[in-house]
């Protein structure tokens, strides 16, 4: 871990930014729900002004330049100088998607947003003429410390050129002392600057019982010899400015030093000066020994950064402590201990400890939907700007936590999801008027925990899905014979079937080409389902189910030609044993099965694997109905169903690449390493015999 | 000799950049995020100087500058401001409130370690 520590600091920013931005939408969102609290538009304030001092400080000019707009726009709304209109706080919004697209393009090194310029005119011509702070500052905002103002006195600023030897006159005012300057260290200060002979002036002498002890007595007449500027002898005052009386000039003018002072050379002998100096800084320090507060602890120990390789790698050895308590399970029971035996009272609270362990691992890899769903807020303003409508996005149970991988991979089939709704979901806003609904159509996107799953749904609230068009669309495009007989379900998840679309003409925002069908697909390798409800004139609702993390599943185990195999159960719609009667043969070497008068195609997985020959009767043979990307089903045939349990899923990509129709391996408690089946995958490189050529065989 | 120095800044970033800095500068550094936690970490330590933010949330600068100033303890503490803006009605409202000095924001390590230097000794 020797890391850059400014490159570390810089990844932290960058986690930073993503917090601050998402306080932003939030307080945001509460301004446009009415919220007029300042608090609340100072909230928004410092979180650009936050991330604006942060880019600064990484040279993160273009980033530095946005913000510092968008700031003054928004000091504009902080002041009153503005009203947050509709029309306000839509750009606020536009401009907090600008920002974040500004982050993440320092982030990536990456070309910021275009349109940027656009929306923050729009802004500033809200804002009105800003009121002190010219847009010019932005061009010279450069990563730069101290920028002293420096009036310098005009009779001086023509000889800025090195002199040797200057004059100082210096008389603080008490206001110096009262805002915590110390004359001694200016004075230290500009002994380093050259050879200084200081002479401290003092007034007559005050009776002590008319001695304001806060009052300002002592000036003094420093003599500074040395190649010095006089940008630097006022760089020394500074921070006094205003709070003293300061002459600078060249040294051989008039003197003005006050009769009665006291002269000390300070180099090369020591000066009196720098012996209080020396005592005094030491004195200083010598106080209570530096410990650091319970408070401020706490506020550095709130998060700890950690490197996601490492959480997987953890997550990854407590998938091999599950494993190894299994077997270590089978073992007890192989060995025929009394259930009521210590050994197996201690296994048990082991495994609890594991299951305990394992569901705390993975809860450090869970992360809230939050940032998802705000990401889809965005979505929803740019598609519904794009088209005309009016829509709201309501999201519900944003502090669901989900594993981060599967937050990532749902972001896109999501987004397509939230555009279908708005595009194809929603009516325009006459058409809802007409319906009787309100102008402004509502997009409801939900997340709850449910069963030990993580339901995610899109539901909007226009027209429904037209089953009579979508039945016509799926007829023309030959989806489906002209005279079948479907459900409602049924024609709904027509809508999933590859290549298909509803909209008549391709608008600019569902596109063309990318369907429902990638949205399934997408969803199913993540090991999770899509279903779609839907009611003419109340909406539609597409509901998606998917485990907690892609650590584990729930697999079936079967038996398949005396090898254990694992089916993920989300892929399984049921289970039955056939009879002779459900198969019939078709064309010379594969079987269909009839069920309550479909037809699925038959499978028989020993021999896709290629571990045997297809056997000569299924009667009385165990199939599992799988779900296919598609929608239809497949009949996968196997030995026997052996048990169904929470396996480990242990990637074979990286050794073996992608082996069509196993998704991974795991290792059962027997410690033996079976194969999990992706049934979709392996139908689709299937050969369907489940007929051994009799032709062949006889010949 | 180390001097003792309390930060004050509601950005994670900038805190992180203090700390670096100052703690390679041999300083002994106490962090706050708000106004109102500077004021509770102060409570318990005797800084020999004092540094912070202007904009953050419960209790901004300005407000915990007054804060530390009306403590007996602290009325001779240096407090630098940090700011993005070296706009000068800015300076004279932190002065107002008892600021001994300024940095400006992105600051430059060595000049604030000489900034802290110039004030505290």
């Amino acid at each position: 871990m020797t890391q850059d520590p400014m490159a570390e600091i810089r990844a932290s920013f960058f986690v930073e930014c993503e917090e601050l931005l998402e306080r932003l939408q939030d307080a945001l969102t509460a301004i446009e729900a009415g919220d007029h609290d300042p608090e609340t538009i100072n909230v928004v304030f410092r979180a650009v002004h936050s991330i604006k001092g942060g880019a600064g400080a990484f040279a993160l000019l273009p980033l530095v330049a946005f913000a510092h707009r968008f700031e003054t726009v928004l000091d504009a709304l902080r002041s009153g100088q503005m009203q947050p209109s509709p029309e306000a706080i839509k750009r606020f919004f536009q401009a907090a998607d600008l920002m974040q697209d500004h982050v993440r393009a320092a982030r990536d090194g990456t070309a910021g947003p275009a349109n940027a310029d656009e929306v923050l005119q729009a802004l500033e011509a809200l804002a009105g003429p800003p009121a002190e702070k010219p847009l010019a500052e932005v061009a010279e905002f450069q990563p730069l410390a101290l920028v002293l103002d420096l009036d310098a006195d005009p009779g001086i600023a023509d000889s800025a050129e090195p002199q040797t030897a200057w004059q100082v006159f210096f008389a603080p005012h008490a206001a110096l002392y009262a805002t915590g300057n110390e004359p001694l260290h200016l004075l230290r200060a500009l002994s380093a600057l050259g050879t200084v002979e200081t002479r401290c002036a003092y007034p007559a002498a005050p009776d002590l019982i008319d001695l304001d002890p806060e009052a300002a007595w002592l000036a003094w007449q420093i003599t500074l010899a040395g190649e010095v500027g006089v940008d630097d002898i006022r760089e020394v005052f500074d921070f006094v400015e205003g709070v003293c009386a300061l002459e600078i000039g060249p040294a051989g003018g008039t003197n003005a030093c006050t009769p009665g002072g006291q002269t000390e050379t300070t180099q090369p002998r020591p000066a009196a000066l720098h012996l209080p100096a020396a005592e005094a800084a030491p004195a200083r320090a010598s106080g209570p020994p530096p410990q650091p507060t319970l408070a401020a602890k706490a506020a550095e120990s709130a998060t700890v950064r950690v490197d996601l390789e490492r959480i997987d790698r953890l997550v990854n050895l407590v998938g091999e402590l599950v494993i190894n308590q299994a077997m270590l399970a089978q073992s007890v029971a192989e060995a025929g201990l009394a259930p009521s035996s210590a050994v197996a009272n201690g296994l048990e609270a082991f495994m609890m400890l594991t299951r305990d362990l394992q569901d705390s691992v993975m809860m450090i890899r869970a992360q809230p939907v939050k940032p998802l769903f705000q990401r889809m807020a965005r979505i929803v303003r740019e598609a519904s700007a794009a088209i005309g409508k009016e829509v709201r996005l309501h999201p519900e149970g944003e502090a669901t936590e989900v594993d981060k991988t599967v937050i990532e991979r749902l972001a896109d089939p999501l987004t397509h999801m939230v555009r279908n709704a708005v595009d194809h979901g929603l009516e325009t806003p006459e058409a809802r008027q007409r319906a009787g609904k309100p102008r402004e159509g509502l997009v409801t996107l939900r997340a709850m925990h449910r069963a030990g799953r993580v339901l995610i749904e899109v539901e909007d609230d226009g027209a429904g899905i037209n089953r009579a068009k979508v039945r016509e669309i799926a007829i023309s495009r030959g989806l489906i014979a002209a005279d079948a007989v479907l459900s409602n379900a049924e024609i709904d998840a027509l809508l999933f079937l590859p290549g298909f679309s509803t909209a008549t003409t391709v608008s600019a925002l569902s596109g063309r080409g990318v369907g429902m069908d990638v949205v399934r697909q997408a969803i199913q390798s993540l090991g999770g389902r899509v279903t779609i409800t839907s009611d003419p004139g109340l909406g539609s609702k597409f509901s998606i189910s998917l485990p907690l993390t892609l650590a584990v599943l729930d697999g079936m185990v079967v038996q398949v030609a005396g090898q254990k195999l694992v089916v993920p159960l989300s892929s399984i719609l049921e289970t039955a044993a056939l009879t002779q009667d459900d198969i019939r043969a078709l064309g010379p070497q594969t079987h269909v099965i009839s069920v309550r008068g479909a037809i699925v195609p038959l499978y028989d997985l020993g021999t896709e694997l290629g571990f045997r020959q297809p056997r000569s009767s299924y009667d009385g043979s165990i199939v599992l109905f799988c779900v296919l990307d598609n929608g239809s089903s497949a009949a996968l045939a196997v030995d026997a169903i052996l048990e169904q349990r929470q396996v480990v899923i242990k990637g074979l990509q990286k050794a073996y690449g992608h082996i069509p129709g196993v998704a991974a391996a795991t290792i059962l408690g027997d410690g033996q390493i079976a194969l999990i089946l992706d049934p979709a995958d392996l139908v689709r490189s299937a050969t369907g015999h489940t007929r051994a050529i009799a032709l062949a065989l006889a010949g | 000799m180390t001097l003792t120095v309390l930060a004050v800044d509601d950005s994670r970033t900038m805190r992180d950049m203090l700390k670096l800095s100052l703690s390679e500068a041999g300083f002994t550094l106490h962090l706050a995020e708000d106004g109102v936690h500077g004021l509770e970490v102060l409570a318990d330590i005797s800084p020999d100087a004092i540094i912070s933010d202007i904009n953050m949330p419960r209790l901004d600068g300005f407000g915990f500058i007054e804060a530390v100033r009306a403590q007996a303890k602290h009325r001779t503490t240096p407090i630098l401001v940090l700011t993005t803006e070296s706009a000068p009605e800015l300076k004279a409202r932190a002065r107002a409130a008892g600021a001994t000095g300024w940095i400006v924001k992105p600051f430059d390590p060595p000049k604030l370690v000489k900034a802290l230097h110039m004030v505290a000794g």
